[in-house]
């Protein structure tokens, strides 16, 4: 079986893996990292959004394998220690969250953005989000947090 | 998803290599459509050749008229590059409307080309522009590569090493996305060039990509939204399903080509 090795969320983590095994289920199952989640499986619904070398991407569309030698960073990389993240932050100041199931992908998502546009426009986070989708249909307030924490996060 | 075999090959020949000695194998550009095909188990290779170590089948370069974006650039790269959006920004806008920002960072051009999706976006582009795709062996022309649905003119063992583009005159791409899936339920690339205007229409056609050859000869006449019409790309052929059917099918393109003209300017 292959062995991966990558650094996630600044430690570094291996394991052996099959040649099938998706990115986040080696995160999820071999790591125990179970903030991200699986919601569809079918790459649409983006609860899995982690960052690979520094981009989101959809971790259930992924293969370890694929990831091997990459920096990953997960949902549990973002707070330092009890210190939310901005993003975090804003997502609990604004009721950006409900269920709070997709909460880790659009967190993860939002973090890119901001990352590559730190003045996007509501209309820009609205068209970034396509990748994830929040049942409880929340996304007035996610698309607020995610405008609080950009100007946050760009002070 | 069945287990296989994994090999990250190391340069274009290893690869080539790699695909010769399997059984069944498949090459793993971006993955974004081959892996859902694994889960579904409506692919189960046995060998996976992952081309992403190979440095040379990245990156975008202009020189003179011709953009060369590399098999394995990603949509995101395509539609963030300065380069490609001062010689054909309809190129940006395409790759910016693919899938969705996870999908455009890992998905690549010559990972859709290669599949030949009905309803994939780079293939529209690849025929309306003209493009060469130049592959380890070869170049083929846009006209001669995409060969039906899900078919393209490549060998089992044939890797895309670039597409290359010439800059239009004018260009622009305009889809009418399924509401659910947001593939394109069509999508029309039109590009003005030196020898006449260029149609290519995606998502509607029962072989896939297709050129429009009436709208083109209208539109070289006169570019303008007012030579499209209804009839110049008529039912047969097109796709029938649940999403839509032909005649609607046929109705959006004219539409869609009405948008682009005029997008084009």
């Amino acid at each position: 079986m292959p062995t991966v090795n990558m650094s996630v969320n600044g430690k570094p983590a291996s394991g052996e893996v099959e040649a099938r095994t998706l990115l986040v289920q080696f995160l999820r199952e071999t790591l125990r990292l179970t903030g991200t989640h699986v919601g569809c499986d079918t790459s649409q619904c983006g609860a899995c959004v982690v960052h690979v070398n520094g981009s989101s991407v959809k971790s259930c569309t992924m293969l370890a394998v694929q990831a091997d030698g990459a920096e990953v960073v997960t949902i549990e990389g973002l707070a330092d220690g009890d210190s939310l993240n901005p993003m975090q932050e804003a997502f609990r100041n604004n009721h950006g969250l409900q269920c709070g199931f997709c909460t880790p992908g659009m967190v993860m998502s939002a973090m890119d953005l901001v990352n590559r546009n730190p003045g996007a426009t509501e209309a820009e986070i609205r068209e970034w989000l396509e990748g994830n989708i929040c049942r409880c249909t929340g996304y007035h307030n996610i698309v607020k947090s995610i405008q609080e924490a950009a100007g946050n996060m760009g002070d | 998803m069945q287990d296989f075999s994994y090999r990250k090959a190391q340069s274009i020949a290893d690869a080539v290599d790699a695909m010769r000695g399997a059984d069944d194998g498949a090459f793993l550009a971006g993955g974004q459509t081959l892996l859902p095909t694994m889960k579904q188990r409506l692919a189960a290779p046995s060998d996976v050749v992952d081309l992403s170590g190979i440095a040379e089948l990245t990156g975008i370069s202009v020189s003179g008229d011709t953009v060369t974006v590399g098999a394995m650039t990603p949509h995101a790269a395509v539609a963030a590059s300065g380069a490609v959006r001062d010689a054909i920004p309809a190129l940006c806008d395409l790759a910016d409307g693919i899938g969705d920002p996870q999908v455009r960072n890992i998905g690549t051009i010559g990972g859709s080309i290669a599949n030949n999706d009905p309803a994939a976006d780079y293939p529209a582009a690849c025929v309306a522009l003209g493009a060469t795709i130049t592959t380890d062996r070869r170049e083929i022309t846009a006209d001669e590569f995409f060969t039906g649905l899900f078919e393209t003119a490549l060998q089992d063992d044939e890797v895309i090493v670039s597409v290359s583009f010439p800059r239009p005159q004018a260009a622009a791409y305009m889809k009418f996305p399924n509401p659910a899936s947001r593939y394109a339920l069509v999508g029309v690339f039109v590009a003005r060039t030196g020898g006449g205007v260029r149609v290519a229409v995606t998502g509607a056609g029962e072989d896939g990509v297709f050129r429009a050859g009436a709208m083109e000869a209208a539109l070289t006449s006169a570019f303008s939204p007012d030579s499209i019409s209804d009839g110049q790309v008529g039912e047969d052929g097109l796709m029938s399903d649940m999403h839509a059917g032909a005649d609607y099918r046929a109705h959006l393109v004219a539409v869609m080509a009405r948008r682009a003209v005029a997008a084009a300017g």
